[in-house]
């Protein structure tokens, strides 16, 4: 997958302007500076986007410096994806969710996205310079079992919320967040909802909605379809 | 007896002082319940504050009374099913929710969207805002207890919700966006149709600002009233009118990506420096104005051509990560697409505006009066959708 989004990198870096990619790598660099090791891979869309990611001993010191260093002050969003493949899979030509526990198959391989990373879940938040336009997507990964992280309150106060989302839907624990309380579910709610292995009920009794519009229409080929990809 | 000005002064500071120590020995403040059903909440947001006399010490918003998990949804939604969802997450300014979600999609797929299609998304992408503040500019006087402005808002809202119909079919929930342009083409006399509903657009703007912003009481009751300085309203990621009321310059629709064909339009940021209630009402009718004079420069040029681009029917979304966000009518909205090259999404995360807007509340809210919480409540403008998704 990775492959898929260097190519494009490629591909469009020909023919965009070179200037707005050099203001993107000189960002990189900055921040290489500022945190050396900790800054593990970067990824870099020509004249779209940014992603970084860093270790997460030190993601409150990232904040900080992208807050302070960077002027990135304007705080977008925060939040988790989990990587594992769903245990219930999703092929378009089954009615309903397959059983994980009767399910003989053998689980598909983790893959991470851009930037890479090395974890079941990988924290990201995103946080812009109103001043440059320019935007920085961050990401660390949190530990498989119990995944914890210290608190972006410092650096950022809309953290907050958007921290206690996190806490409800991947039970992700925001060490120092002054009210890790539930914020959309009601309190003694189980589980984690936004995990891959939480079952969504509805797909258990009624046939996938995707199901009723794939199916294929006369004169509708192969070759409409890799004529389309152009 | 000559009661100098001194002497009142000093009366005054004597009475303040009194109420001080009385504030220090009762130490329990009452705590009362806002919500979660309350006319000024749009929908159901709760707000517990605690109070001592007339003063709010302390406020906590509690949402989620109608979260839908829309998150959790896309998962199992094909791409092109779920612009039916998110349609109903800021359902005043529906087909404004749909747009980034669709160029995320087309960002990942290397489609673009033909010229017209692309000038016809931002005529409707900017008539949902219109409508969406339109309403939002009659509701900020009931608020204040101005009954009148909210029955012009609703009646010239209508014109605006008519041309979304006649285009889409829906009034509130277009589902017209799709991967690579859009479902159809503009119905014949649809654009003179709407020149006439942003005239009387305009007009409702000057009425507005007859009715409302020369109004003593609403000047009173506004100005000064819930500041926000712009470095706290940047750490919590407040965004549309809210951020540009707080003298921020950034507007996505110029600052932003090339998703839609603002760029190409004569048209200004409208900022103010003060950051209260009053501001962000002002800036909101400034908005709209604007809002009028980019959807006549849209009609006048709309480009000749087909209105889709070719895609296959199947939609598959080859594997990457894609981050969208535009210029909503109630603020930044943005949405973080991953695929794995499948059918359906691995994961949206959707940034909505009003939820970072709103988490602002127990910040802004410490110190004002009671009166004081429901306009600064109304002046943040958020929708419930939007908060919960």
């Amino acid at each position: 997958m990775s492959s898929t989004a260097e190519a494009t990198e490629e591909t469009s870096g020909d023919q965009e302007e070179v200037a707005t990619d050099e203001r993107r790598e000189a960002l990189v660099e900055r921040i290489r500076t500022e945190l050396g090791d900790a800054l593990i891979d970067h990824h870099i869309l020509a004249d779209t986007d940014l992603w970084i990611r860093v270790d997460r001993e030190r993601w409150v010191d990232t904040g900080l410096f992208l807050r302070d260093g960077l002027g990135c002050a304007y705080f977008n969003f925060l939040s988790v994806i989990d990587w594992m493949p769903s245990p219930f899979g999703r092929e378009m030509e089954a009615e309903v969710d397959a059983d994980p526990e009767a399910d003989t198959k053998e689980p598909e391989a983790m893959q991470q996205g851009v930037a890479g990373g090395d974890s079941r879940f990988q924290l990201f938040a995103r946080v812009n310079n109103v001043i440059d336009h320019m935007g920085i997507t961050i990401k660390t990964d949190l530990d498989d079992d119990t995944p914890s992280i210290d608190t972006w309150i410092p650096a950022y106060d809309g953290a907050n919320w958007h921290e206690r989302e996190a806490f409800e839907m991947y039970g992700v624990d925001f060490i120092g967040h002054p009210n890790l309380i539930n914020l959309y579910l009601p309190t003694g709610f189980e589980g984690n909802p936004l995990r891959k292995d939480f079952p969504l009920l509805a797909r258990r009794m009624k046939p996938w909605p995707g199901i009723v519009d794939v199916e294929q229409m006369p004169g509708d080929d192969e070759e409409d379809e890799t004529e389309a990809s152009t | 007896m000559n009661v100098t000005e001194q002497d009142q002064l000093s009366y005054i500071a004597a009475q303040a002082a009194d109420s001080r120590i009385n504030v220090e020995i009762e130490t329990e403040g009452m705590t009362l319940n806002i919500g979660p059903q309350h006319p000024a909440t749009h929908g159901t947001l709760r707000i517990v504050v605690k109070l001592d006399g007339e003063q709010v010490i302390a406020a906590e918003p509690i949402a989620g009374y109608m979260h839908r998990g829309y998150e959790k949804l896309t998962e199992v939604r094909t791409y092109p099913q779920v612009t039916t969802l998110i349609n109903r997450i800021d359902w005043l300014g529906s087909f404004a929710n749909e747009v980034p979600f669709i160029l995320a999609a087309e960002q990942l797929m290397e489609v673009e969207a033909p010229p017209r299609a692309r000038w016809i998304r931002t005529i409707l992408f900017e008539l949902s805002r219109i409508s969406n503040l339109t309403l939002f500019l009659g509701d900020m006087g009931i608020q204040l207890g101005a009954m009148t402005p909210v029955f012009y808002a609703f009646r010239d809202r209508e014109h605006v919700l008519n041309q979304i119909e006649s285009v889409t079919g829906g009034r509130f929930h277009p589902n017209f966006d799709r991967i690579g342009g859009i479902k159809d083409d503009l119905p014949a006399g649809w654009i003179d149709g709407t020149r006439s509903a942003m005239t009387r657009i305009a007009e409702f703007c000057d009425q507005m600002e007859a009715l409302l912003l020369n109004n003593e009481i609403f000047e009173s009751r506004t100005r000064g009233i819930g500041v926000i300085p712009a470095d706290i309203a940047l750490s919590y990621g407040m965004s549309g009118a809210n951020l540009r009321a707080s003298g921020v310059d950034w507007d996505l629709r110029r600052d932003g990506g090339d998703g839609l064909a603002y760029k190409e339009l004569d048209w200004k940021v409208w900022t103010h420096p003060d950051g209260d209630s009053f501001a962000r009402f002002w800036v909101r009718l400034q908005e709209v104005r604007e809002g009028v004079k980019i959807v006549e420069q849209l009609l006048d040029g709309i480009p000749s051509g087909p209105v889709m681009a070719k895609v296959p029917r199947i939609i598959k979304v080859p594997p990457g990560e894609a981050w969208v966000e535009t210029e909503n009518p109630l603020g930044a909205m943005g949405y973080y697409v991953v695929s794995k090259g499948e059918l359906v999404p691995f994961r949206v995360k959707i940034r909505s505006a009003s939820f970072n807007n709103v988490s602002i509340a127990s910040w802004v809210l410490r110190g004002v009066y009671v009166p004081d919480i429901i306009t600064i409540l109304a002046s943040l403008y958020f929708i419930l959708g939007d908060i919960d998704r």
